[in-house]
């Protein structure tokens, strides 16, 4: 901390206001629209009250959708972890075949939204006219289905499919850092295999282990699309879809705003417990680079164990796209593609369509000029805390990160509250998507931009400095070609981020500023499959498009480094 | 008659295309298109459904070159919600606005927000479907019905009637819209409130059905053999998935059928109110009536109007229709009780 002195001092330079400014504008996309939400939280005609949070915890449907939510988020977290941490082992420690495969089908998983899995899963399990219940009735002749996906289970193992690539993310770098030495020192010792996963490896990968468990909580906490999709017909609300409720005419935007407290207050806890975690990370093995990791030989539970693999990648990748796919050239999708049933027609009603068009255009749009803003941000925060250019960096550090304890719906529901009176009218821009799209993702960019800059020495720039050159071209000259693949990996994973983004969207849009997502969604409610299963196709062809021209650019795997992100 | 029964959809939508193309000459002389030219285009915010809302665009467009009409398609009480909520921060978006729950319209009007404005034609139209103080006038109706899958019930075993649906043997097997979403669907539970009371519903809920949003869901439901049993849901959507080749019966049970007419308006603060009208006349026009017709099992207030032989006349249905100021007022406590019934 001695030298950040000095620095802070060199700071004061003509680039000064650019740092103020990116510091003001990150206060102004957190604080302002917490703070009216907190405000309208606890604001009546005759002043203070509390009486919005007492309709709001003493109701018993209210209470209800509090209680499904701690379970689905619980359950999701688990049966996440009970895939995640045994699929990141055999990828990252054994001789399991097509590991790379297996590794890129998993981020397949990462990036598909999850609202399109579930719509998947409702023509895959619903429980009379979804394939695999179809299919287990004329195998077995059994009446039940096998599978009644609108349920809470159902809805639990479909959070749990696209939530697992968390826990697997975290397990899997942490594995990727631990060295062997110790592990063999213990077989040396004269420890058994088995010996050796209890009291050696699983001691040193547990607060990953914790963490991402934490990690897909928060996730299933903050999913709208999936209980939409799967609780609604079944009759069961969570927090998220009831806060959207609450958005009918007349609005009850007070008790929205309510609602939402008990959420934040969960996915702050959370994720406090998660630092405390990965705080105390001190293991001086883990953390060291380059040392030699044994693989460890599966023998004769080789192909039982890639067997288990393909089933969950099976049931989050291929089976849910074989059937949007089939769905979209289909006019009926429950019956079988034959000649009669094929078409064309989902494609033209849904190209043709103004709405779909101007939504495509919206959702390109907004992806791009967040993806451009939401990098650049970024980059800069990241660039003022790692060099320390400011006081109290490290609040903004936090500030940066902070998003991620507001789920989509508390966030959208937060700047409804704050962007639709005057001074700031947005309201039926494409600016207040913007917004929300910018402080979801900024998470996201600032611990990739982070992570860049962190590899970046101060040392090159002080040598561009020392040499006479200012801030200005020290940046343009050194830094930024340095952090160049850096800074085109936070613009994708914003930009993937953006255009798959519903639970705030589906709040703060108007008729002229609707994304694909929404669209999908207002689809959903007619029942258009036909429709829905072309944009998903094309929502996930976008995506794959992107992370394939990103790996390209950049030559290497960046998929593999994202910790951190926001749910649909 | 017999010879419109061959016309199948698209025969009919090509007959009306070629009518339209040819009224287009008169249309040409009329002094107002160069006006909705200007505006260029006309935002429709509309619960019919999509399929059938793009229809009638297309049809507008092709009549009125150089005129788009912008469809926004949602379910009624959405309708509703997005419109005011954009009022609140002062956005002016909509031009004309249908709705399938007439009580919206009471509330409209009384807010001001409705346009005085009788499309051509729309003085001739029955009784049900024009609005005394001529601010709005029904461009369409559906009777709420009962519908199941051919393929897994026997027609002997059918629900005959609404009662019919409380049997425990439907447990698990029916689908239900929401009166939250759909306009057809809060008028259906009003008529059916009258009829049976409350503890209709209370007891429907306990036979689990599926709760989808769109009045126009359950058909797609029922087609697809998801739930074997529509509990409701305007007869026109089951009439078009059934012209498709789907294995679904219209069941039109014998206590009465809720009769759902859907106004159409013109805002009071229209931003291109040239094209707003121009649109109103088509979409009120004898041609366009007819259309929603054949091709789209909808009936019509137009006393020209004819009807497929396969659909049954308004006059052979006992009609339940419903009070529009009673369905606004009582508009809260119907989502709420149902709501309450069955869970979300």
């Amino acid at each position: 901390m001695t030298t950040a002195r000095p620095r802070r001092l060199e700071g004061l330079d003509r680039a000064a206001p650019i740092w103020l400014l990116a510091v003001a504008a990150l206060l102004m996309l957190i604080l302002l629209p917490v703070g009216w939400l907190a405000y309208m939280s606890v604001r009546s005609d005759a002043g203070f009250t509390f009486a919005h949070y007492a309709r709001v915890l003493g109701d018993p449907p209210l209470q209800k959708a509090l209680w499904n939510t701690v379970v689905l988020a619980l359950w999701s977290g688990l049966v996440a972890l009970l895939i995640g941490a045994p699929l990141a082992w055999l990828t990252a420690r054994t001789d399991l075949p097509w590991r790379r495969s297996i590794q890129h089908l998993v981020m397949a998983s990462f990036v598909t939204p999850p609202f399109l899995g579930a719509f998947a899963w409702v023509m895959l399990a619903g429980p009379n006219a979804g394939y695999l219940n179809r299919l287990y009735r004329e195998l077995t002749g059994v009446a039940d289905p096998l599978i009644n996906i609108f349920s809470m289970p159902g809805l639990i193992f479909v959070v749990a499919i696209y939530t697992f690539p968390y826990v697997y993310i975290m397990i899997a770098n942490t594995l990727g850092l631990i060295a062997s030495d110790l592990e063999e020192a213990a077989s040396i010792l004269g420890a058994g295999r088995f010996q050796v996963a209890r009291t050696i490896t699983l001691p040193m990968v547990l607060p990953a282990i914790l963490s991402g468990f934490i990690l897909a909580v928060l996730q299933a906490l903050a999913l709208f699309g999936s209980p939409a999709i799967l609780a609604l017909p079944a009759g069961f609300h969570t927090v998220t879809t009831q806060l959207w409720a609450f958005f009918q005419y007349p609005p009850r935007v007070e008790m929205a705003a309510a609602f939402s407290m008990p959420l934040l207050l969960a996915t702050a806890l959370l994720l406090l417990a998660q630092k405390k975690l990965l705080g105390r990370r001190g293991y001086a093995a883990v953390g060291g680079k380059g040392a030699q990791r044994r693989v460890i030989r599966l023998g004769r539970w080789r192909y039982p164990a890639l067997g288990a693999c393909l089933v969950v990648l099976g049931a989050a990748v291929f089976l849910p796209y074989g059937i949007l796919l089939k769905a979209a050239f289909s006019r009926a999708w429950a019956q079988p593609l034959t000649a009669d049933n094929f078409t064309l027609d989902n494609w033209s009603f849904t190209f043709l369509s103004l709405t779909t068009q101007s939504a495509i255009v919206n959702t390109i749009e907004l992806g791009v000029l967040t993806a451009c803003v939401g990098a650049a941000l970024a980059t800069m925060l990241a660039y003022v805390t790692n060099r320390r250019i400011i006081v109290g960096h490290q609040v903004l550090a936090f500030l940066a990160v902070a998003p991620v304890v507001i789920p989509g719906v508390v966030l959208a529901v937060a700047l409804f509250v704050a962007y639709t009176r005057p001074p700031f009218l947005l309201y039926g821009t494409l600016w207040i998507l913007f917004l929300a799209y910018l402080t979801k993702e900024m998470p996201v960019g600032y611990s990739q931009s982070d992570a860049t800059l962190r590899g970046i020495h101060p040392e090159l720039e002080e040598a561009g400095r020392i040499l006479g050159a200012g801030r200005f071209r020290v940046l343009r000259e050194i830094t930024a070609p340095l952090a160049r693949s850096g800074i085109i990996a936070t613009w994708c994973f914003v930009f993937i981020g953006v255009i798959r983004e519903l639970s705030a969207s589906i709040i703060l849009f108007s008729p002229n500023t609707k994304v694909i997502s929404v669209v999908i969604f207002d689809l959903k409610e007619e029942g258009q499959f036909g429709a829905i299963a072309v944009l998903g196709v094309f929502m996930l062809v976008m995506t794959f498009v992107t992370v394939v021209v990103m790996q390209t650019l950049l030559g290497r795997d960046v998929m593999a480094g994202r910790q951190a992100g926001g749910a649909a | 008659m017999t010879h419109r029964r061959r016309l199948t959809g698209p025969l009919a939508l090509m007959l009306a295309l070629f009518l339209t193309v040819w009224a287009a000459e008169a249309r040409a002389q009329d002094p107002r298109l160069e006006a909705a030219r200007k505006e260029g285009k006309v935002v429709w915010y509309t619960s019919l459904a999509l399929t059938s809302s793009e229809k009638v665009a297309k049809l507008f467009e092709a009549a009125y070159p150089g005129v788009k009409v912008e469809v926004q398609r949602t379910g009624s009480q959405r309708i509703l919600q997005r419109m005011m909520q954009e009022l609140q921060a002062n956005i002016k978006n909509v031009d004309v606005v249908h709705t399938s729950d007439a009580g919206h319209y009471v509330l409209l009007k009384e807010k001001k927000l409705l346009a005085h404005y009788t499309p051509a034609g729309a003085d001739a139209f029955a009784a049900g479907f024009k609005d005394k103080d001529g601010y709005h006038y029904g461009l369409r109706a559906t009777v709420n019905v009962i519908a199941y899958n051919t393929k897994v019930i026997p027609a002997a075993e059918a629900p005959r009637t609404w009662k019919d649906l409380l049997d425990p043997k439907w447990r698990g097997r029916l689908v239900t819209a929401h009166p939250g979403y759909s306009g057809v669907i809060a008028t259906h539970v009003l008529a059916l409130v009258h009829l049976h009371g409350w503890d209709y519903f209370k007891a429907l809920a306990q036979n689990k059905p599926m709760l989808v949003q769109s009045a126009v869901d359950p058909s797609g439901v029922v087609a697809s053999g998801e739930r074997p049993v529509a509990a409701d849901g305007g007869d026109y959507t089951f009439y078009q998935v059934k012209k498709k080749g789907n294995p679904v019966e219209i069941v039109y049970p014998k206590e009465g059928v809720p009769l759902v007419v859907s106004p159409s308006a013109i805002t009071s603060f229209a931003p291109h109110p040239n094209a707003a009208r121009l649109f109103t006349d088509f979409i009120f026009s004898r041609e366009v009536q007819q259309v929603l017709a054949d091709t789209e099992g909808l009936y019509s207030g137009h006393p020209q109007v004819t009807y497929p032989a396969d659909k049954p006349r308004m006059s052979d249905l006992k009609l339940l229709p419903v009070d529009a100021e009673e369905l606004e007022k009582r508009n809260e406590e119907i989502k709420t009780r149902f709501v309450e019934f069955f869970g979300a």
